[in-house]
């Protein structure tokens, strides 16, 4: 530790990326963020790695590259065959000490979201969790900020400098972290402007993957720096680890997502079915659901869009008797076209509707199906 | 043996959610609850009360009024409050607030037996970084989104979920533990316990209290010991208001599909 200051900014460089892996497959956030770490990287003009952990994963690591990785750090061990907050933490920190990246992201799953705030607080570095948008670039950053807030112009611009410790900062070379809080009432950016690396945890879904290319694929360095880990340093020891026993709905992956809500509630069983073959009709997808019928126990949370369920974007959502609250319409607003059914027309949900309908879900589902099967029969 | 849970009083952001013309949360017009995830460890902890006959102890960070909560705490079977609270302590990040709750935690006392619960999350930040940065403060091993808790001894087996299935995890005490809805169901208060929660006793423990634990320092402790900071915050645009359709009958629903197919949605 010694020899490790993150204090002195200029000795840190280059952007990380975590690569998380289970039972030897990469994760789809992995392609998320790497794709992402480019731009950034490309923004800083530094180079993007990632970090991969694992026993026997090398042959994983070079497809990183396809998605625009200049190199993945691979380190390998059985004691990193299954992920544990102890050998993990251990060796990603030691690795950051020796190569002193200047920005790290971390996808924010379940483990992404345990082992962040874990590296953070041994490095004394600064974490921003669950960030659904990031910039280096300040004219990249402006720009969003007009097209994602209601900041007056003066606003915009004065977020070139930051009142840090008293004195102003030029934030041109930070990483600029935006994420929703307090349910998605508020967006906040976060910066982390006197230690390295920056940290962000990133929600999986949000960042667009990049186009694969073969050749960069095959241009991707691999290193393997050393570390050491001690099976005796361990405190948590993983028994087993089970795949939930039935398939799991894939929201964020799906093109056509119709979600049920409270009003639903009467006969979720036959709402259920009804979404489903609306979603078969309008070209294949899946059936969502909003927190109030994950906890009242009617659906599972692999279903839940929203705040704390998963952030979808599908070229088709559909609402049928939810009502809108921002949980919910933080997790589906950036839907390409956004019909809702409610029978409540002050409903917020037709707010964020591209089309409204005001009325009863069983009634009306049955007509949409009929309708949209008939305009695809005319074709 | 002591089971100690970190909660934390938060705006109710299910309900009306007002903000400032600055783009700042109006906290004073919003009502306050407990963290509802932050029930569960309670209720986590009781069971283990339950069970073994250990004390439990309720942690909170925050403002004076935060004792009210503690109050409820107490009235739903906690033994004892402690409420960290100072000016000194005000404007933390995550890092800071586990450094200083960490630090409490020490005054406390943590001995070998000792289980730490904690939230997944807090429904205000939505960060869940509090937890294991106190974790990694204190040198514990732990295990978040908990799901199923056994205990035999020393050693606690923790069902931990992922998104795609779960692991089994055995660790040894004294650990932290992150809790989540589905690993219990929490109780509410009793008559009698509302009766004796204004008996049961609630400790402060300001910034002279914790200033000689080493983890406490300026460096480290308040805004200006923060790693990060707040560049700019906002308020997300309403989209632009979409179209309601007449009636809600067969033709509303061939006009719909009629436009839909029109722009090439289907």
């Amino acid at each position: 530790m010694a020899t490790f200051n993150n204090t002195i900014l200029e000795d840190f460089h280059d952007v990380w990326v975590f690569c998380e892996q289970r039972q030897g497959k990469l994760m789809p956030t992995d392609f998320e963020l790497i794709s992402e770490g480019r731009k950034l990287a490309d923004e800083l003009g530094v180079k993007l790695y990632g970090i991969l952990l694992g026993d026997n994963v090398e042959g994983i690591a070079k497809e990183l590259g396809g998605y625009g990785a200049d190199g993945v750090i691979v380190c390998e061990s059985p004691l990193l065959k299954e992920y544990t907050t102890d050998a993990y933490t251990d060796v990603i920190c030691q690795v950051v000490e020796q190569r002193k990246p200047e920005a790290f992201l971390i996808g924010a799953t379940n483990i992404g979201r345990d082992l962040g705030p874990r590296c953070a607080a041994r490095l004394h570095t600064g974490l921003c969790a669950d960030c659904t948008h990031l910039d280096v670039d300040m004219g990249i950053y402006k720009n969003f900020l007009k097209e994602s807030s209601t900041l007056p112009e003066a606003r915009i611009e004065a977020t070139n400098t930051a009142l840090v410790l008293g004195k102003p900062h030029d934030v041109s070379r930070d990483l600029k972290m935006t994420r929703p809080a307090f349910g998605g009432h508020l967006m906040a950016s976060i910066i982390c402007p006197r230690f390295r690396p920056t940290m962000a945890t990133v929600r999986p879904g949000v960042m667009k993957k990049a186009e694969f290319n073969q050749a960069k694929a095959d241009a991707c360095e691999i290193i393997k720096p050393e570390f050491e880990l001690k099976a005796e340093t361990l405190k948590t020891k993983v028994l087993s680890v089970e795949k939930a026993a039935k398939k799991l709905v894939d929201l964020i992956g799906a093109d056509v997502i119709v979600s049920i809500g409270r009003g639903a509630s009467s006969d979720v069983e036959k709402a259920m079915a009804m979404a489903q073959e609306l979603a078969d009709a309008l070209g294949g997808g899946v059936v969502g659901s909003s927190r109030a019928l994950v906890d009242a126990g009617f659906m599972t949370a692999d279903r839940q869009v929203g705040q704390t369920g998963k952030t979808v974007h599908p070229k088709i959502y559909v609402a049928l008797g939810i009502s809108g609250a921002i949980q919910h319409v933080a997790g589906m607003q950036d839907s390409e076209c956004i019909i809702a059914v409610n029978k409540n027309e002050s409903a917020p949900i037709f707010d964020v509707a591209d089309y409204g309908i005001c009325g009863d879900l069983f009634k009306v589902t049955p007509m949409l199906i009929e309708a949209v099967n008939a305009e695809k029969a005319k074709k | 043996m002591k089971a100690i849970v970190c909660v934390k009083q938060v705006p109710d952001t299910s309900g009306k959610v007002a903000v400032n013309e600055n783009g700042t949360l109006d906290r004073a017009s919003m009502a306050t609850i407990i963290n509802p995830d932050d029930l569960n460890a309670v209720e986590a902890a009781l069971v283990l009360k339950e069970q073994t006959g250990c004390e439990v102890d309720v942690v909170t960070m925050g403002p004076p009024p935060a004792e009210g909560m503690l109050r409820e705490l107490l009235a739903r079977g906690c033994d004892k409050g402690y409420l960290i609270s100072a000016r000194e302590f005000g404007g933390s990040d995550t890092y800071a607030t586990s450094q200083i709750i960490a630090a409490g935690l020490n005054k406390i006392g943590l001995e070998a037996d000792d289980i730490v619960f904690c939230g997944r999350q807090a429904i205000d930040g939505d960060t869940a970084q509090v937890g294991p940065q106190i974790a990694e403060k204190l040198h514990l091993p732990q295990v978040t989104y908990a799901a199923d808790i056994q205990k035999n001894g020393n050693t606690l087996t923790v069902k931990r979920m992922l998104e795609d299935g779960y692991m089994m995890i055995e660790v040894q005490t004294p650990c932290l533990i992150t809790c989540i809805s589905e690993l219990n169901q929490p109780r509410y208060m009793s008559v009698n316990e509302i009766f004796g929660c204004y008996d049961k006793p609630v400790e402060v423990l300001d910034y002279n209290a914790l200033k000689d634990d080493p983890l406490i320092d300026a460096t480290t402790i308040g805004l200006s010991g923060s790693p990060t900071n707040i560049l700019t915050s906002f308020t997300p645009p309403q989209k632009g208001v979409g179209m309601m359709l007449e009636g809600a009958d067969a033709a509303t629903a061939e006009k719909l599909a009629g436009m839909l197919a029109a722009k090439h949605i289907i």
